[in-house]
């Protein structure tokens, strides 16, 4: 819920800067790693949005997969659900070089009146 | 942002979310730092023994002057335990969420004796998932996860043993009855957090207890100043 309450805040704040009258599009970072679920989010966002300039956006989350560097021979890499040998020196995981993003990435907006 | 008079423009935002909720961790942390307290959220999954383990922590450190902030969805059994004790408790009901946030905390601090205390303990709502995500005002995270549960555990959740201070595995007296391989389980925690301590002990009989109360010694606010 704090989470679109969030999104809410931070698109509607984005949106009437850029004059906008609707906000059709919401593009939103969500790294593996973070505890965040895309249906909790699209639920309360649907809940929060009627009556506002955001209603009917569409949500749209690019999700991005966890990798490590290791901290041995310094490969990034990816590493598999129960595996977490680096592929090169086989030393086990390394320091979270992505997979913890979470944020609003942009908005697409109408700045128009639908004719 | 794209200028198209007839049509949608896309407008840049790149703003983390949550930013809300660390602003108010933020104040907390300067409250609590302002009275001299200490405050350690501990996360785990429901059942792992987080109540259990406060409540013998809070009998092997009697002269400290201790507080808890309990978080669960719904009742008052935890701090109805912990009041038994003597210890300041305040509990708080998220009412559905299933984690704490700063905004609570900071509305449940008032109900203790913030100049009274040195060590406040958050005993977050029972979850490995989502309390990672919400700083509270803490100085310390510590992580817990029970013999029961398996030792593969970090690599179905991650975040929080890269996020911990501290690693504790308890009800460690059933280890002889478990396939709970303590040493495999110390290697998945460091291959995401090479530093954290992994303790393991009983809370109900008392062995590995010592080193808890180790660690919580050495980060009570009167040491900071006789250093």
């Amino acid at each position: 819920m704090a989470v679109s309450e969030d999104i809410l805040r931070i698109v509607t704040a984005y949106a009437e800067r850029g004059g906008a009258k609707k906000v059709t599009h919401v593009y939103l970072v969500i790294g593996e790693l973070s505890s965040f679920v895309d249906d909790s989010i699209q639920f309360y966002f649907n809940l929060l949005t009627p009556g506002t300039i955001v209603e009917g956006a569409e949500l749209h989350f690019e999700r991005i997969k966890t990798r490590f560097r290791c901290r041995k021979c310094g490969h990034e890499f990816e590493p598999e659900e129960r595996n977490w040998m680096c592929p090169k020196c086989r030393a086990l995981g390394g320091d979270v070089i992505a997979g913890k993003e979470f944020y609003v990435d942009s908005i697409e907006i109408a700045t128009l009146e639908a004719s | 942002m794209s200028e198209n008079p007839s049509g949608p423009s896309r407008v840049t935002v790149v703003e983390r979310l949550l930013t809300a909720n660390e602003e108010v961790a933020s104040d907390n942390r300067a409250e609590f730092r302002a009275h001299g307290v200490k405050v350690i959220n501990i996360m785990a999954s429901p059942g792992a023994g987080k109540t259990t383990l406060l409540l013998s922590t809070i009998r092997a450190l009697p002269h400290e002057r201790l507080g808890v902030i309990e978080g669960d969805v719904a009742s008052q059994v935890d701090a109805d335990r912990i009041a038994t004790t003597g210890t300041p408790v305040v509990q708080i009901n998220t009412g559905g969420a299933c984690h704490l946030d700063a905004p609570m905390i900071r509305h449940s601090m008032k109900a203790l004796p913030l100049d009274n205390l040195e060590l406040i303990f958050v005993e977050n709502v029972g979850n490995l998932i989502c309390p990672v995500s919400f700083d509270l005002g803490q100085d310390f995270n510590v992580g817990l996860i029970s013999v029961p549960e398996g030792h593969d555990k970090p690599y179905k959740y991650p975040a929080i043993f890269e996020a911990v201070d501290l690693v504790i595995v308890t009800k460690s007296d059933l280890l002889p009855y478990l396939d709970f391989e303590v040493d495999t389980f110390r290697d998945l925690v460091h291959g995401l957090n090479p530093e954290v301590p992994v303790l393991v002990l009983s809370a109900k009989t008392g062995d590995g207890m010592d080193a808890w109360i180790n660690w919580l010694e050495d980060k009570l606010p009167h040491q900071e100043r006789l250093a």
